[in-house]
Order: structure tokens, then C-alpha cells, then sequence
């Protein structure tokens, strides 16, 4: 009798788990709610350095503002997934962050709230990214430093060689030509079948007055046609098709590739290898005279809609410090970006010399989805795929976006 | 929590609604009820109830809410609305029309096939060849085990760079040999190819481990009857082992393709569907029209369709497995 009991006692012990699991809201994480003097926040910054530094950014706005924060940080790829998951439980945090090119498409569920409910001021932030935050006609978030792709080149191997860092495509292929010797490529950049790919190319793209809107244009195919040159002539391995940004970097910090095309996010990294000295220009341009646009990277802090107006509006007052004239210098500094507002870029070059290519580069940017919004995704997955296309002999210049945009 | 509750909930409730009607002496009808609603009859369901409830909420549930979503035009606006209008078959119609479907449908035919045969063939192999005894053959055998227990993710990172045209080390070398460097990963040609070989190295020890276990449960009296006979070397494989070992053969096979079929990281680890789409699998497609493209029912019907196929080796392999019963 007793053992019976026992048995029943068990059974009901491996049922009590699932029925919490079925009922349970999935709670713990950053979620809105409980205490009124504690913001949530998520983001996506969860390595080092980077975790610390936002963190003390952070720490500074919620000391001003006297709110206490419950910070959450996830992995870059998970946090559209996390978003999703949390607005359809209805626990969105007050304070969300995202990658810009990312924001109109959460915006566009209405799962944000337009800052212009809170009175903030917007004027002075650089246009690019304010159209990138900007859905039918409302900005939805503000970003404090943002970033960009430049030319980075290693100084000892361009010296040796005796060649000037190149301003136009065709010393561009020269120069990669002249460096491409044995082990060493001239020239690496990413034409990875991702997003990173396509986020690559646009800086040919859009400097050769290439547009997103209409792909299959003679401009656009010059800018492809400089990338097929640059692999064919093998001045540029034929890995790119497989590179990641990181794997570009990794090239250039090992020597294999005397210039390379990346962002200023990988600064640091390049100052864990001291023997590799480099400098970085603008990405160079088709003909004299055209101005270098480069697509515009960094993430943007919004204010979810949480349903208690209180705490929103505290988390936009949030939104604001953290993009203050202080925070954007302090951070700029620190994480080799570039401050949002355009009257800072003069005292931040003086205080970074370094980051002067990238400060010009950021005033011309334009955002990825500032003309197509939600539609970006599909241009950019055309845009990778006609890249692969055509790399790999698979389509002719002149065809590849034709092809890779029938689907 | 309702569902899990109402085994122990309906006993007492029926218990107190039952003398109301009756006619039999109070101590007939204990007894019944109690028979009825013994402890023991109460145990077998709560048994049953956690197993159940495990296949309705982990199971039953994804998949019904899977064919709901690949009719509904799902995406990012219906996890904050929770609004997913019906579009019927239109999803279905934008997977079929795809220029992307059929090459991908190929794709997935030709990695199943190709990584199954490989895996399967030097699986049989190595499981033969460790199936005599020799010194350090157990340590050797756990070692086979090493490609299971690494994360597909660090697997996928590392033949990544294994493959690298230039500075990978299987090109160089390759390159020991004078033979020319391969573009594993770059090249559409090759990329595919380059993708099941390594799918085949994850699979190998799944495969020596069960055909191994296959082979430990063939008697070596057989072998040694077969051996007085005239029956060694590759008759008695033909003859013995073959014929004893078919029932974990067509174990390994079946369950082989299901897991194949699915086969997402270590593709996207690698190629991440390219080069310009040559390794484009119906489960890649599935993943980056859901999770890429933020389009929920695009994806949803991909990976329908890719279930459908999955099923169908699934009643094989229990159809095969009754008539190995009857016989």
C-alpha cells in the first residue's frame, strides 16, 4: 500500500513540471513591469569590451535620471527572436536596442512608440541615421555614435611597395595588383552570402549613384564589375565568397591581404597585433570628383510600447541622456565609433585622429533602409546573391541582378 | 493546468455522485466503485498522463501550430498584433514557383543520398574492423566517437577553415602532392560536395556505434559453422553478417535520412547556402525565409513540405519494421 502511494506520489511529481512550464509565462528577463523606479533594458552588446562600456554609459544615465536599470544582453542573432517572442508575451523592455536597419521593420508592427510623444528633440543628429529611425514620418529611436566601412591598408607593406593609399578604382586595382605577391593577396573584403556581403558592396554601389531602388542599372553593374575584376586579376582571393568581416580582418592582421575593406568596430582588434601598423581612408571612388557614400552601421536605442506610460516615459528621457552631446564623445572615444551629431565630429577628430577617414565617411553615409524600409531585406538578399553570381562565373555582370532578383 | 489536473480531480467528484442514483446496498457499490476507481486503475492513467501530455504539448502542438502558420501570412506585425490573416495556399504556391524550390529540392536529395551512402559505408567499415579485437581497439573506438560530442557549431567553424582555398590545411596539403589547390567552399561546383563530406564525418559515429552493437549480437557460432563450411572472408560477410545484420541496417538507414533531411548548422556554419546558391537545402530555405526574412509562413510551408518527405520514410521504416514482426 505504502509503495503504491509512492508510485502515485511520483507520478504526480513528473507531471507538476510540465504543468508549470504550461502555465508559466516564461518570466525572469528583462521584462517591463513591477517596480516603477526600475527600467529593463535589452541589447545586443554582450562581449567584451563593449559589454562594459555600455554598461557604464548606462550606469550614468540611470544615476541622472534616479532610476535603477535591470540590464539584459543576448547575442547579435538572437535579438529580432527575442524581440518577437517578447512582444507577442507582451514583455517588451522599456528600453530596447537595435541594429538600425532592423528598426523600421519592429517599428512597422507598432511595437514602438514615436519619440515625438515625449517632446524630444531630434535636430542635430547626422541625417543618415536619422533615416534609418525614422518610419512614416515619426523617428522611433535615437543612436549615440554610429559607424561605417572604410579603406584600411598596412602602412609597412604600402611603403615597401612604394604606392600611395588609393583614392580611385583604378589605383585601387593597381595598387591591389602590385601587392599581391606569393602568399599575400592585395586586397580582401567580404562577398559572403549574408547581410555583411551586400553591406560591403554598397559603398561602390551607392558612390557610383547605384540605388537600391533599381538594381539593374549600368552603375550598379560598374561597382559589381570592379569586385569581378579584382578576383579575376587575383589581386583579391577568391575566398571572399566565404569571408565573414571578421575573416577579412583576420587576413589583414596575419599579412595575407595589404588592404582590406571593414569597419572601425574592428580597431580594437587590430591593437592586439602592435607589429601590424595601418592607416585607413575612404573607400575609393569610380571617377574624381564623385563623393564616397558608405552605408551607415550602429544600433539605435528605442522606447517599446509597454502599456504604463509613466515608465515610457522615463525610459525616453533614458533614450535621450544616453545619446547626450557627453555620452556620444565618451563613447565615440572609447569604442572607435563616430558621435550621431554632426556639430561633435570636430572635437571628436582632435581627441581620435585615427577615426578621420571614418568622421568623413559617416557626414556623406546613408542608411540601408532609408528608401526601401521594410523592403531592405529582399534588395540586400538580391544584392549578396547577384554578388555570388557573378564572383563565381555563374551569371555575367550584366545579368546578375537580373538573376538573382527572379528569386 | 486544467488538462493535467483532471485525472485526480474526477475521481472524488464521480465518487460523491454516485450514491444519489443507486439501488444496491451501500457495500456492493464500493465495492464496484472501487474497482473501478482503485488506486491501482488511477496509477496506470497517471502513467500514461505525463507521456501524453509530453507528446501533445512538445509534439502535437509545434506541428499543428506549424500547418496553421504555413497558412497564414505570418510575419513580424503578428507578434506584436497577434493578427495572421488567412492567405490559404498562396505560401505553398510561393515555395513551388520559387525559383529556388527545385535546385534546393535536389540539393537536399542529393546531400541525403550522398552523405547516407558515405556514412554508411565506412560506418560498416570501421564497425568490421573493430569487431576483432586488437590491442587499444576499445580506446580507438571511443575515440571514433569525438566528431558526436563536439558542437556542430565548433565542427562546422573549424572544417570552415580546414577548406579555406588558400590557407586551409587540407589544400596545403593536397599542395605536398603538387595537386592544385580545390575551391571546397567557393566554387558551386564543389561546394555542395565539399558540404556532404563533412556531413558524412559527423554521421560516421552514429553509424559504427549502432551497426557495431549489430555486429556483437551476431553468434560467433554461426561464423564458426559457417567457417567449417568454407565460409570466410567475404563470403561469410555475404553470407552471415549481411544477412543478420539487415534489421539494424535498415535502423541506421531509416533513421540515417530522417536526421539528414534536417541537416541545418553544419551547412550554414559552412556556406551559409552559398556559393550564389549551390548549397541551398530545403531546411537552409525553411530557416532563412522564417528566420532571415522574418516571412513565418514562407518558412512554415517549407519546412511542411520537408516533414512530408520525413514522414514518408517514417512509414517505411515502421511498415518494415511489422513485416520483420510477421516474419
Amino acid at each position: 500500500m505504502k509503495k503504491r502511494r509512492l508510485t502515485t506520489l511520483l507520478a504526480i511529481a513528473a507531471i507538476t513540471p510540465l504543468a508549470l512550464t504550461a502555465c508559466g509565462s516564461g518570466g525572469g528577463g528583462a521584462k517591463s513591469g513591477g517596480d516603477p523606479d526600475t527600467l529593463t533594458v535589452l541589447d545586443y552588446y554582450n562581449n567584451e569590451p563593449d559589454k562594459t562600456l555600455i554598461q557604464a554609459a548606462i550606469d550614468k544615465c540611470a544615476e541622472a535620471l534616479d532610476v535603477k536599470v535591470k540590464r539584459e544582453t543576448v547575442p547579435g542573432k538572437d535579438l529580432i527572436q527575442k524581440v518577437l517572442q517578447r512582444s507577442s508575451s507582451k514583455t517588451l523592455p522599456d528600453v530596447l536596442m537595435l541594429d538600425n536597419p532592423d528598426l523600421q521593420e519592429i517599428a512597422a508592427t507598432g511595437g514602438l512608440s514615436p519619440l515625438s510623444d515625449y517632446d524630444i528633440d531630434t535636430s542635430g543628429f547626422a541625417e543618415g541615421i536619422l533615416d534609418a529611425a525614422t518610419y512614416e514620418d515619426e523617428v522611433y529611436g535615437l543612436a549615440p555614435t554610429v559607424n561605417t566601412l572604410g579603406l584600411f591598408y598596412n602602412e609597412d607593406l604600402l611603403a615597401a611597395a612604394g604606392i600611395q593609399p588609393p583614392t580611385t578604382w583604378d589605383e585601387l586595382k593597381t595598387a591591389a595588383s602590385a601587392l599581391t605577391t606569393g602568399d599575400q593577396y592585395g586586397l580582401a573584403f567580404s562577398a559572403i552570402a549574408t547581410y555583411e556581403g551586400s553591406w560591403q558592396f554598397l559603398p561602390f554601389m551607392w558612390t557610383n549613384g547605384g540605388d537600391e531602388t533599381e538594381l539593374e542599372t549600368p552603375e550598379v553593374a560598374e561597382a559589381l564589375q570592379l569586385w569581378v575584376d579584382l578576383v579575376d586579376s587575383g589581386a583579391s582571393s577568391k575566398s571572399v565568397l566565404n569571408w565573414s568581416q571578421a575573416d577579412v580582418k583576420d587576413q589583414f592582421v596575419a599579412g595575407k591581404a595589404a588592404m582590406m575593406i571593414n569597419g572601425p568596430w574592428q580597431i580594437p582588434a587590430l591593437a592586439e597585433s602592435p607589429d601590424v601598423k595601418w592607416g585607413a581612408v575612404q573607400v575609393p571612388v569610380n571617377e574624381i570628383g564623385q563623393t564616397p557614400i558608405a552605408p551607415l552601421g550602429g544600433e539605435v536605442w528605442t522606447v517599446p510600447v509597454t502599456g504604463n506610460d509613466e515608465k515610457q516615459g522615463k525610459a525616453a528621457s533614458f533614450v535621450e541622456c544616453i545619446s547626450s552631446d557627453d555620452n556620444q564623445l565618451e563613447l565615440a572615444t572609447q569604442r572607435f565609433t563616430v558621435p550621431t551629431k554632426t556639430a561633435l565630429a570636430d572635437e571628436y577628430v582632435e581627441a581620435v585622429p585615427t577615426m578621420e577617414a571614418f568622421t568623413e565617411q559617416v557626414a556623406n553615409a546613408r542608411s540601408r533602409t532609408g528608401q526601401l524600409g521594410e523592403e531592405w531585406p529582399e534588395a540586400a538578399t538580391v544584392i549578396y546573391t547577384a554578388i555570388q553570381l557573378a564572383l563565381t562565373g555563374q551569371a555575367s555582370v550584366e545579368d546578375a541582378f537580373a538573376q538573382a532578383s527572379a528569386g | 493546468m486544467s488538462l493535467t489536473r483532471l485525472p485526480s480531480e474526477s475521481a472524488p467528484a464521480e465518487r460523491e455522485g454516485a450514491p444519489r442514483r443507486s439501488t444496491l446496498p451501500p457495500s456492493e457499490k464500493r465495492r464496484r466503485l472501487r474497482r473501478q476507481f482503485s488506486k491501482e486503475n488511477i496509477t496506470k492513467v497517471l502513467f500514461v498522463v505525463p507521456a501524453a501530455l509530453y507528446i501533445v504539448l512538445f509534439f502535437g502542438y509545434p506541428i499543428v501550430k506549424n500547418v496553421v502558420m504555413s497558412l497564414q501570412d505570418y510575419t513580424t506585425k503578428t507578434f506584436f498584433t497577434g493578427e495572421a490573416p488567412w492567405v490559404g495556399l498562396d505560401n505553398y504556391i510561393t515555395v513551388v514557383s520559387s525559383n529556388l524550390f527545385w535546385p534546393s529540392l535536389t540539393n537536399t536529395a542529393l546531400f541525403t543520398i550522398g552523405s547516407i551512402i558515405g556514412q554508411f559505408v565506412i560506418g560498416l567499415a570501421l564497425a568490421a574492423f573493430f569487431k576483432r579485437r586488437f590491442p587499444l581497439s576499445n580506446f580507438l573506438r571511443s575515440m571514433l566517437l569525438l566528431p558526436w560530442l563536439l558542437p556542430l557549431i565548433v565542427a562546422s567553424a573549424t572544417w570552415r577553415s580546414i577548406l579555406d582555398q588558400d590557407s586551409g590545411i587540407l589544400n596545403r596539403f593536397l599542395g605536398t602532392f603538387g595537386l592544385d589547390s580545390v575551391p571546397w567552399l567557393t566554387s558551386p561546383s564543389v561546394a555542395l560536395t565539399a558540404v556532404i563530406l563533412v556531413n558524412i564525418w559527423v554521421g560516421i559515429p552514429f553509424n559504427v556505434t549502432i551497426l557495431y552493437g549489430g555486429l556483437q549480437d551476431i553468434p560467433d557460432e554461426l561464423y564458426e559453422a559457417g567457417a567449417l563450411d568454407g565460409a570466410t572472408g567475404w563470403k561469410a560477410f555475404w553470407h552471415i553478417t549481411w544477412p543478420n545484420l539487415r534489421p539494424v541496417v535498415s535502423v541506421v538507414l531509416l533513421l540515417g535520412v530522417v536526421y539528414t533531411l534536417k541537416v541545418l548548422d553544419i551547412i550554414l556554419g559552412l556556406t551559409n547556402g552559398g556559393p550564389a546558391n549551390a548549397t541551398q537545402t530545403l531546411a537552409i530555405r525553411s530557416y532563412q525565409e522564417s528566420f532571415v526574412n522574418f516571412e513565418f509562413g514562407v518558412g512554415a510551408a517549407f519546412s511542411n513540405i520537408l516533414i512530408l518527405i520525413s514522414l514518408l520514410f517514417a512509414i517505411i521504416y515502421l511498415r518494415a519494421n511489422r513485416r520483420q514482426v510477421d516474419e
